[in-house]
């Protein structure tokens, strides 16, 4: 271990830490230096010049920024000598800036380039008459503004060549589109290969905008003052990574985003974390209480504008629209029983509010015929995880993979769907760490693997397998950990016997020599961590899949250490939460069964009510039995659906509307008038996440705090308030004190329902620290981000090992429709897109639906980009423009399902994985036809 | 809507093309640093960089597209070009640099265009090391010596485009073993040799890094070999310093005495490979070396190392050692901050050994005649030789290998054979373009490393660049702060900015003196590298040895 350094600073004793550089080690001590290239967190690269120092013995002057003190050093930060060369830089930039500048100290035009004034401002530096005469501003070329990006204005009349964007875009995020074109003053910041930024390769996180020093780059919405009524801390309402960001907020409107140093992201957002804001203020927003006309059928015509919602609903009073929604579902459990209802919760909601609902249904309602969409993303993985580890939760966090030595990424695109998870993978492998990606389709993080493994769509458990087998017959598994840590070794061993990579290379598509060299890699690395995504878990042989991975972490040890284990990366930013609190049929909060006595008898003490012992209904389930013969004793008639979409997200459309449309009462909560809730008969308008308070938890296992920063709009009300008044209206006596509709009351509550996970994590260490990490058992126990480090939380306290056999996907191509489909998410568009197609950029950056297939494909069936085709199913068909992306496998098509006026959902397949109840959607069979 | 991936996607006809001139990816992928290597068989079979064939390299790469491009972009002999822009049929470089200009590139770059047609490109290139024979233009890649206008033509008319490096006299592979070479290197690599008396030898010599930066040459080797290998070596044959031209002389007559100094290095420090990065200007020398070192691996006297030639492209701050390393990775050539120096953390990141040509090159010599055969010589109480570049005003420009220490007078009078006609001595560049600039009344002070410091100047490459009466001292200042300028890498801000500023003012008949203490000091004291800390030498010489010419009050 390195020892700490004592040098002299400004006359006075100092001592750095083992890497500390001057720079941060006089900003420790209180002397603050000039500085504009350097940013905290990013590689200091000392270019401009602004932070140099004065080294006794040396010749010239240091930077400080990237300068090490060691022993003895002498160091000046404040010499006239420094201080000269320190305001020299500043001010020759500031010579070259133009009058106007794009980012002021908050309002004050007159310093209008922010760092580089606030430093000019603090060193006192003005620019000569002599340098100003020279300045570059008079002879600005048109080109360097550039506003061809929806989001980003490009400004190089005010850039100071300090490559920030550049380590932001290369070093950070690693998208690599930000490079330096040309040489000494004609050196400028370029897009590609010189490209209007729009056009470019650039994915917009945003990241440069953030990291600009003056405004160069500038997000649109906020040009010149900077001045904002407030600032909120929150967590970004999209994916399961968690970002944390600061809302700005102005004239109550959101202007900007900024990334916040939160543990999952440290400052990196993607562009919908930054740019997808303004959903909340979209003119559709619900604003006020409807119910359904006397006499409107409840049609599949779910395309229809939201602003016609006239033609379907009255406006009415809260009064009126709690009484009819509540005493809707009342009446129906009355006259047909508890198993009449159901009710589905949102991924997408705060912790509090899944407690809520679930307790609603399960105590309201009486049965836990409760669900989320959980089911149509992990619950596959939940239930291989659960059997075979005990926990369905990730081993580890998604920045172990800075430990991690080999990464293996398999059925996800994580630069499109956990695009800052990706940043750290992607940084983990300029580090040195190799990278496998195992996906049928080819995105962007394979540029970064070491191996890219393409293999067969639905050949997961064939190639896992596989690997399995190289691992035992090369005798490559871990026998300590085998026999300390895990069971049922031998039965596995004994059925991957068939599984030879050279008899599956032609099943799987991989050559048997890739198969068993990546084995052969993952079983020896130092420390190796596994993450997946919905490639792995939408199939009717997604717990299988995992059930693989599982058997590689387990066999060969790579689990329970830093850098290793299993990592299933959630989707929704709270689907984390939101199963923890109970939002699934089978459990109470924190996975406690509810066939378990013991549990099922706390619950009923703990909530003071009889409760169903039988496990309710899955999503896809719930859609059958509400379609189910009149005499079902079971047939679902009633559903309160909160914040989710299930006429977008479930499998075979057609079906699953039909059910929404057969209800006799259906209650729907959300901010948007959504595919679904055109089925419904009230229509609650409720609140937007940046307009409540809660906490929601990541695929990290973080519960994060978020809050308030809106008011919601019109009549719309908290979610929280919402579910509070329809419990009162079905008779229940719940008193949640408090503001923010008792939100604090509520997660106490859900914390004695948990405490088995985050019994140490009280609402106000939140408030405190804004992210803690459970299992956390105690106020002082830090959380636990690594776990199975001694044992598993099973019963043996062992890794089970379960045989995974070949299962084919449900319907397989054939003659009649020969092309594989494989549905997803894209970069822009949040899963049913009525929040992400509501905001500005995302939708001008992906406006339509598209069909992507390889170019080889499109050659083979005369077709070319833009070519408008009819996608069929047996179940339905849309109709799309064709997109070319070679990553695509022949014979196989990609349709993200965001898209209401194509529905990929429609072609879907509702076939359901035995065990977790997941719907395949990542295959079925569809046929492409040239549409006329 | 995008129907395709984002940003530029590769055209099939454009892969097509790329994989011709550069073969398939081998398992592993196309290496990372041979970048400007592959850029160069684009250009020189395009005449240009078509957007279309660098997204297709990038592709082919696996590499991003912006940094396909701004390695590209950073180098002058690379010609960007919009897809269905028409690339220049030919192209005649007039260098501009302090000689050539003094002896009339100013009037070739005047009438070249018109005489020339619009189907050549004529364009004003820095120094291309040619400066005895100033003015040089470089028809595509064949030099014009003394050019005129009219010669340049014939050049163009002639289609004489390119230079097979034959010198008459060079020393070839049979020669110089004839003459006893690579005995040494034979005994060093079969461990005959003592590595030690091998180091004593050159340390007791005193030969110092004749680069410019004069670092002892025995003490480099002694702290690379203490390195954990691999190690590597590079060579700079970068010779850009405007006024430079001795280690082409040299290679084009002897490359072997350099090769067996390469050889002897090598061994010694225990290096991996070998990088000999060779200035794109040399057209000549590229050939003729490829063919030494051909004609050595068809004749090995001894073991070989592995080693690569490789091509500069154009940045003179690529001469710049760490610059070079960053060259040869197949980057800009953007200087590296230090420390870490490249002793330590230096070529692909490892331990690396940086020598200037003729450092090398003296190696045989010095080790075979001792070391006092090399340290008894030079004048003034100097020690050594010293190879002066010299041109300008004199009657015999040329390379003088002069003892260390000799006056500007005693090299103009004993070896350059005086001044030229009609023009008495005013003022000389001890070093370049970087080295400062002296007025006559200085011409005594003996010229060394270390001895010019005192003056506000110094030695660098020894090129030495002589002004007569006719001439004035702020045009060769103004001319080679406009060379910094157009070749500052624009890393950092007093370099970028400084030099750009600093040429505007400097072009003012009456000097802003004020303002230009106030860049030459941030530059000096500021800038990552020595160009920009050199680049404020010619500003601090006008105003203190030529004050008159500025109309400022003198020093």
């Amino acid at each position: 271990m390195s020892q700490p350094v004592h040098f002299q600073l400004n006359g006075q004793a100092a001592e750095a830490q083992p890497g500390e550089t001057l720079w941060s080690t006089a900003k420790r001590l209180g002397i603050e230096i000039p500085h504009l290239c350097h940013r905290e967190g990013y590689r200091p690269d000392g270019n401009c010049r602004a932070c140099v120092v004065e080294v006794q013995g040396e010749r010239t002057l240091a930077p400080s920024c990237c300068r090490l003190p060691t022993e003895g050093m002498v160091v000046q930060t404040d010499s006239p000598r420094a201080q000269q060369s320190q305001k020299m830089v500043l001010e020759m930039l500031l010579a070259d800036m133009p009058a106007q500048g794009h980012r002021w100290i908050e309002d004050d035009a007159h310093q209008p380039h922010g760092e580089l004034s606030e430093w000019a401002t603090r060193l006192e530096v003005k620019v000569r008459p002599a340098l100003q005469a020279l300045s570059r501003a008079a002879s600005a070329p048109a080109d360097w503004q550039d506003l061809s990006h929806p989001a980003m204005a490009v400004n190089l009349d005010a850039c100071i060549q300090c490559d920030r964007c550049v380590r932001a875009c290369s070093e950070e995020q690693v998208n690599q589109v930000i490079g330096v074109q040309g040489r000494g003053a004609h050196t400028r910041i370029v897009f590609d290969m010189a490209d209007p930024m729009g056009q470019s390769s650039c994915v917009a996180c945003g990241e440069c905008v953030q990291a600009c020093p003056t405004g160069a780059l500038n997000p649109k919405t906020l040009m010149g003052s900077q001045k904002v009524d407030r600032k909120v801390d929150s967590v970004c309402p999209f994916c399961g990574v968690g970002c944390q960001i600061t809302y700005h907020v102005r004239d109550e409107r959101i202007v900007k985003v900024e990334g916040r140093e939160g543990p999952a992201n440290q400052s990196r957002l993607c562009v919908k974390g930054r740019f997808g804001f303004d959903y909340a203020h979209h003119p559709q927003r619900l604003t006020q209480p409807l119910i359904r006309k006397p006499g409107v059928s409840k049609d599949l015509d779910v395309t229809r504008s939201p602003d016609q919602w006239a033609e379907v609903f009255r406006p009415a009073t809260w009064e009126e629209a709690l009484a009819v929604a509540a005493g809707g579902l009342k009446n129906l459990k009355d006259r047909h029983g508890s198993k009449s209802l159901a009710g589905f919760g949102s991924a997408k909601g705060s912790n509090e509010e899944a407690y809520l609902f679930q307790k609603l249904v399960r105590t309201g309602f009486g049965s836990n015929n409760v669900d989320h969409c959980t089911r149509l993303c992990h619950a596959s993985s939940v239930a291989a995880l659960l059997e075979g580890v005990g926990s369905g939760a990730v081993s580890n966090p998604v920045r172990d993979v800075s430990q991690a030595e080999m990464i293996v990424v398999i059925g996800s695109n994580p630069t499109a769907n956990h695009p800052v998870a990706a940043t750290w993978m992607k940084n983990a492998v300029q580090r040195g760490a190799r990278l496998v990606h195992m996906d049928p389709r080819r995105t962007d993080i394979s540029t970064h693997a070491w191996r890219s493994l393409q293999f067969k769509p639905d050949t997961d458990v064939a190639l896992l397998n596989a690997m399995l087998f190289t691992i035992f017959e090369e005798g490559l598994a871990n026998p300590s950990f085998v026999q300390e840590r895990t069971q049922d070794f031998e039965a596995l061993r004994d059925h991957v016997q068939d599984f030879a990579p050279e008899k599956m290379a032609a099943l799987c598509g991989i050559p048997a020599e890739t198969i068993r060299e990546v084995a052969r890699a993952y079983a020896t690395s130092p420390a190796a961590m596994i993450l997946w995504g919905m490639g792995v878990s939408q199939h009717v042989h997604g717990t299988d899949n995992v059930r693989c991975l599982i058997a590689l972490a387990s066999v060969t040890g790579q689990i329970g250490r830093p850098g290793t284990g299993l990592h299933p990366l959630r989707g929704q930013n709270n689907v984390q939460g939101a199963s923890d609190a109970g939002l699934i049929p089978m459990m109470f909060p924190n996975y406690q069964r509810v066939s378990d006595p013991a549990a099922h008898r706390w619950f009923e003490q703990f909530w003071g009510q009889p409760l169903d012992a039988e496990p309710g209904y899955t999503v896809v389930e719930i859609m059958d039995k509400a379609l189910a013969d009149d005499q079902d004793p079971h047939k679902v008639r009633g559903m309160y659906i909160m914040g989710e979409n299930p006429a977008m997200s479930d499998p075979d459309l057609n079906h699953a509307r039909a059910a929404l449309a057969a209800l006799d009462h259906l209650v729907v909560q959300d901010i948007f008038m959504t595919e679904t809730a055109w089925m419904a008969d009230v229509v609650l308008p409720a609140s937007a996440w940046p307009e409540k308070t809660g906490t929601v938890s990541n695929t990290d296992r973080m519960v994060q705090l978020g809050h308030q920063a809106l008011q919601p709009p019109g009549e719309a009300q908290l979610d929280l308030w919402i579910i509070q008044q329809m419990a009162q209206r079905i008779g229940l006596p719940w008193h949640y004190p408090g503001e923010q509709a008792g939100v604090a009351a509520v997660y106490e509550e859900m914390r004695q329902a948990m405490a088995g996970a985050i019994a140490g994590i009280s609402w106000s260490r939140l408030l405190a620290h804004s992210s803690v990490t459970y299992p956390c058992m105690s106020e002082d126990d830090p959380g636990q981000p690594i776990v199975f480090q001694q044992g598993f939380p099973t019963a043996t306290g062992r890794a089970r090992l379960v045989p995974a056999g070949l299962v084919s996907a449900n319907e397989v191509p054939d003659a009649d429709y020969p092309w594989v489909l494989i549905t997803g998410r894209q970069l822009e568009h949040w899963h049913t897109g009525s929040m992400t197609r509501r905001t500005r950029v995302l939708d001008a950056l992906e406006p339509q639906a598209t069909v992507s297939m390889s170019g080889h494909s499109m050659a083979q069936h005369g077709l070319v980009p833009g070519d408008w085709v009819q996608v069929r199913s047996r179940r339905g068909e849309v109709r799309l423009q064709v997109r070319r992306d070679d990553g695509t496998p022949d014979h196989t098509v990609f349709i993200p399902f965001a898209y209401r006026e194509a529905a990929a959902n429609l072609l879907t397949n509702a076939a359901l994985d035995p065990v977790g109840k997941i719907p395949e959607l990542k295959y079925c069979a569809v046929q492409v036809l040239l549409a006329a | 809507m995008r129907l395709h991936l984002r940003g530029r996607q590769p055209e099939d006809a454009a892969l097509a093309e790329v994989r011709a001139l550069i073969g398939e990816a081998p398992p592993q992928g196309h290496r990372r640093d041979l970048l400007i290597e592959h850029l160069h068989r684009l250009q020189d079979t395009y005449q240009g960089l078509h957007r279309r064939h660098l997204v297709a390299l990038a592709h082919e790469m696996n590499l991003p597209r912006a940094e396909v491009f701004e390695v590209a972009s950073f180098y002058h002999h690379f010609d960007l070009l919009d897809d269905g822009q028409q690339a220049a049929a030919l192209t005649v470089r007039v260098c501009d640099s302090l000689s050539c200009a003094m002896a009339g590139a100013g009037n070739l770059l005047a009438r070249l265009p018109q005489l020339l047609g619009p189907n050549v490109r004529v364009v004003p290139a820095p120094c291309v090391g040619r400066c005895a024979q100033a003015p040089v233009a470089v028809v595509h890649q064949h030099p014009v010596n003394f050019a005129t206008p009219q010669k340049v033509q014939q050049a163009v008319e002639q289609k004489r485009f390119h230079d097979d490096g034959k010198i008459e006299g060079a020393i070839s592979l049979a020669d110089y073993r004839a003459q006893g070479g690579y005995e040494l290197a034979a005994a060093v690599t079969n461990g005959e040799a003592s590595v030690d008396q091998i180091l004593d030898t050159l340390e007791a010599s005193g030969l110092r890094g004749l680069g410019g930066a004069g670092f002892p040459m025995g003490r480099k080797w002694r702290i690379v070999r203490s390195q954990p290998g691999p190690r590597y070596l590079a060579v700079n044959l970068d010779e850009g310093e405007p006024g430079t031209f001795k280690d082409r002389v040299y290679l084009e007559r002897d490359p072997h005495r350099f090769l067996e100094g390469v050889l002897i290095a090598a061994q010694v420090v225990g290096t991996e490979k070998v990088f000999i990065y060779l200035r794109d200007e040399y057209h000549g020398c590229r050939q003729s070396l490829a063919q030494a070192l051909a004609d050595l691996e068809n004749n090995p006297p001894c073991p070989l190392p592995q080693w690569e030639l490789r091509r500069g492209a154009g940045a003179y701050i690529c001469g710049e050692e760490s610059a070079l390393l960053e060259s040869l990775e197949g980057r800009r050539g953007e200087p590296r901050k230090r420390p870490p120096y490249i002793a330590e953390v230096g070529l692909f990141g490892r331990p690396t050994l940086a020598h200037n040509f003729e450092t090398l090159y003296w190696v045989r010599d010095i080790l075979q005649k001792g070391a006092e055969w090399f340290s008894q010589q030079g004048r003034h109480g100097r020690k050594g030789l010293r190879s002066f570049s010299v041109s300008g005003r004199v009657r015999e420009p040329g390379v003088k290998l002069a003892p260390a220490g000799i006056t500007l007078r005693e090299l103009i009078d004993e070896h350059c054979g005086g001044m030229a006609e009609g023009h008495t001595l005013y003022a000389y560049l001890p070093g370049g373009a970087s080295g400062g600039i002296l007025p006559a009344r200085l011409a005594d002070v003996p010229l060394d490393f270390d001895t010019l410091q005192a003056h506000g100047c110094f030695i660098g490459s020894a090129a030495v660049v002589v002004l007569g009466q006719h001439d004035r001292a702020r045009d060769a200042a103004l001319n080679v702060m406009r060379f910094f300028a157009d070749e500052s890498c624009g890393q950092c801000t007093p370099c970028r900015v400084g030099t750009e500023k600093a040429a505007k003012l400097m072009a003012t008949p009456q000097w802003d003196a004020s303002t230009l203490n106030d860049l030459a000091q941030v530059m000096g004291d500021a800038s990552i590298c020595g160009l920009g800390q050199a680049a404020p030498n010619p500003i601090r010489c006008v105003l203190t040895y030529f004050p008159h010419e500025v109309q400022v009050g003198g020093a």
